[in-house]
Formats: structure tokens, sequence, C-alpha cells
């Protein structure tokens, strides 16, 4: 099972702005994932976004799904 | 203000299947607050002026600078040192004669942001910090305002309509509480590639447009999402969540007692207050004042009560911790302050936390030379 990520504004200095991962089950697998391999991570506030929708409870994933992670916008 | 369509001024957006005289109309009634007039506030502004919205807030309390050209495109090296809020009024009036322009010289804050925000329709957030941000978005909720809400960071920006309709989503949905000082950086700080906000500040004109006139489909509950250097944009759907609401003031009082500067760690040096202000606040309601130095340290306080739990044992003592602000002190400030550390990171936004700078030995100090 292969997992699209897409990454927003600053955490692409942590993860680039995009990854493919295999075998994630479901987001919260893929935060203690990404954590593990990103500690900085950890310290970061973003929201996720599965199929272009926002999810706030563990979400399973499906093959070939596409997950977004946006951090919080300030500038103006 | 002129209340006659100039067919001559408008024939372009006239003739646009949709909009017509109708659309123009309402334009003309319409009465918008631009929050910021900055990278974002300038091109939302010009646009909406030479559009014919009716009447144009601008708050802002800021003045011109340099480093604001290469982005805020309504001024001119003539304007540094100028307020912004009134150059763009000026140059808006230019633009567009038969609207009515009101600029706001002063900083929105919890005392005037309601009175102002709701004299108008729809609120433009063109601001460039978390503390205004999260400030609006609670006041537009409590008044029930729409918001066109805007943000850029290098290369990428951010639109979405908040609050377009009772439990539509506001900006808590997407992040429940404020990021604290440093830990988004600013434009100040990561730079800005200044076409940017005017891209943004575009979408956020045209949003507003089709809100008041009613054509297209507007970005309610979607946040868009643009990329400056691939061009992509990324539109996702927002879900409102139960528990934002009660992040939110749930009054006019609540809200004017709010300190959104403090919630977003603005103040500089937040956490450590010197002699006079620990004073002020330990004379006050709803305080713990803890000593975490050793219990065998010297002076012993009795000048006012205070609890005593050395820093080693803080965690394990949180349950005495009871009121909505803590001030800590220790010999001279150092214990203290990795005190107040440790509890922000435990209790977060949810208290106010300080540390006695200089410590006791300092307080001791300017009690003495009060008294001699």
């Amino acid at each position: 099972m292969q997992i699209n990520l897409i990454i927003f504004g600053q955490l692409c200095e942590l993860l680039g702005d995009h990854l493919v991962l295999n075998d994630i089950a479901d987001t919260n697998s893929l935060i203690t994932t990404l954590n593990k391999k990103y500690p900085e991570l950890v310290h970061s506030k973003y929201i996720i976004a599965v199929e272009k929708k926002t999810v706030t409870e563990n979400t399973m994933l499906t093959d070939r799904c596409t997950v977004a992670l946006l951090p919080p916008f300030s500038g103006g | 203000m002129d209340n006659t369509i100039s067919y001559e001024r408008y024939h372009r957006q006239l003739i646009l299947k949709n909009f017509g005289e109708a659309g123009q109309q309402k334009l003309l009634q319409a009465k918008v607050l631009v929050v910021g007039a900055g990278g974002l506030g300038c091109p939302a502004l010009q646009y909406l002026a030479a559009a014919g919205v009716g009447t144009l807030g601008i708050v802002d309390d800021d003045t011109v600078s340099l480093s604001n050209l290469h982005r805020q495109i309504l001024y001119s090296v003539n304007d540094i040192g100028s307020s912004k809020a009134e150059r763009a009024a000026a140059v808006l009036h230019k633009i567009n004669p038969g609207i009515n322009i009101v600029a706001y010289t002063e900083r929105l804050t919890t005392a005037n942001a309601l009175s102002i925000i709701s004299a108008y329709d729809i609120v433009i957030d063109g601001t460039d910090n978390f503390s205004t941000r999260y400030m609006i978005n609670d006041a537009c909720v409590l008044l029930e305002k729409p918001l066109v809400y805007g943000a850029v960071s290098q290369f990428e920006g951010q639109v979405a309509i908040f609050n377009q309709h009772n439990g539509a989503v506001n900006y808590r949905d997407l992040f429940p509480q404020p990021p604290h000082e440093n830990e988004v950086p600013n434009c100040a700080t990561a730079g800005v590639l200044g076409v940017l906000p005017g891209i943004i500040g575009t979408m956020q004109a045209n949003e507003t447009i089709k809100l008041l006139t009613g054509i297209g489909k507007p970005l309610i509950n979607r946040l868009l999402t643009y990329n400056a250097l691939n061009n992509h944009i990324y539109d996702l759907e927002l879900s409102a969540q139960p528990a934002t609401r009660s992040l939110i003031p749930a009054d006019k009082d609540a809200f004017e007692k709010t300190d959104y500067d403090w919630l977003c760690g603005a103040i500089s040096e937040a956490f450590e207050i010197d002699t006079v202000l620990f004073d002020e606040l330990i004379s006050g309601n709803d305080i713990d004042v803890i000593d975490v130095r050793e219990a065998d340290e010297m002076p012993i306080i009795k000048e006012f009560i205070h609890h005593k739990i050395p820093l080693l044992q803080l965690k394990d003592n949180l349950s005495l911790i009871k009121s909505g602000t803590i001030i800590i002190f220790c010999q001279s400030g150092v214990r203290s302050l990795q005190a107040a550390k440790e509890l922000m990171t435990i209790f977060g936004t949810s208290k106010k936390i300080y540390s006695l700078r200089g410590g006791i030995m300092e307080w001791k100090l300017q009690h003495t030379k009060q008294t001699v």
C-alpha cells in the first residue's frame, strides 16, 4: 500500500515537499512514523488532510491516497 | 457617497452575465473592513475600491517603511513614515472618489474590535501576526460576520472564507490554539516574494466580491493553498469541530478580557516580570505564587502568601496549583524561569505563568530601597 504525502509551508524544510510512504495503515501510524524519522516534527503545528478533507481523528488510509500536512501561515 | 452607479466607470463589469446592475448595486451598498493595509490589504483594497464597494474601512496603526514597498503597492517613497491607513485612504480616494473610505489609525484591540467590526458586513484579514488573526476570528464569530482570511509564507499563500453562516468553519477549527512566538516564522524573518501577497490579497478581494454579489462559488469552508513557485493549487474541504466554540470567548465581556498577545506569546520575555509587576500581580485574585527554592534557603519570605515547592518536586505537586495565574520566584530568577518553562509545557495557554526576574534577592533589594 502506497501513500502520497504532500507537504506545505515551513514543514517542507523538514520533510521536503513530497514523500511517498509504504505500508501505513492510518493517520496515527503515519504521524508516528514521521515523528520517528523527523524528531523535530513533534514540535510543529499542522493540520492533516486526507483526500482534500481535514481530519482530526485517526483515519484509515487507502492505497494511493493523498495526505497533506499544512502548517499555519501568519504573513500578510 | 454617491448612491447612483456610474455606468461608464463600471461598464466592463456591468455587462458581465450574472453581475449587471444588481451586482453593482450590492457592491455599492456593502461595507467591507480590511484589517491590515500591508501586503494583502493593499491589493485587496485597491480592487475593492476600483470595483465600487460603497464603504471601505482600513485598520492599521503602522507607518510605511522602505522594506514595505516591494509588496505594499499603494505606497511610494514619499509615504515613508506616514500612517498606512491614512495614505491608503488617500490613494483609494483618488482611484474612486465615489465611495466612502474610513481610516482607523489605531491598533485593533479587544477594546475597539467589536465596535469597529460591527459597523461592517464583511471583514478581510490582512494582518501579519497570530494574535490579531485569532482576535479577528473570535470577534467575527461573536458578531456573526463573514471573514475572508488570507495569509502568506515565503512562496505559498492561503485563502478561505470563515464564518459565512452560523455554525460555519472558523480559523480555530483549523488551528484551535495560537502558536507561540517564533514557532511559526513571519515575513520579516522568513521572507516573502512581493508578488505573492499581491496574488493572495487579490484573491481575497475576488472572494469578497463573489460573496457580496452572490456569483460563482466562494471558498466557504474551503482552504485554498497556492504555491507561486510551481503554480500548484490545493483546495481542501474544512469541517467545523465541536470543541471549537469552547475556545472562543463566550460574550463581549469575555472577549474584552482575553489577552491575545499573551496567548500568542507576542510580548517579548513574556515569562519574566519585574518586581513592580510582581507586586501588582500578587495583590490580585486567582493567583498562585510559588517559591521553587529548597526549604533551607534564605531569606524566608513572610511578606506574601506563597507555596513552597522546590523545583525538582514541582511536577509532582501540580495539584497544589489551582489558580489561573502562576508566579514563580527563586533566589536569582534562573530556576524560576526554568520552572515557568516546564509549567508552560504542562498547562499550555490555559494558565498565565510568570517568573520573577532577578529573583527574591532583587525583590528584597527594591523593597529595601523603597523603605530607606
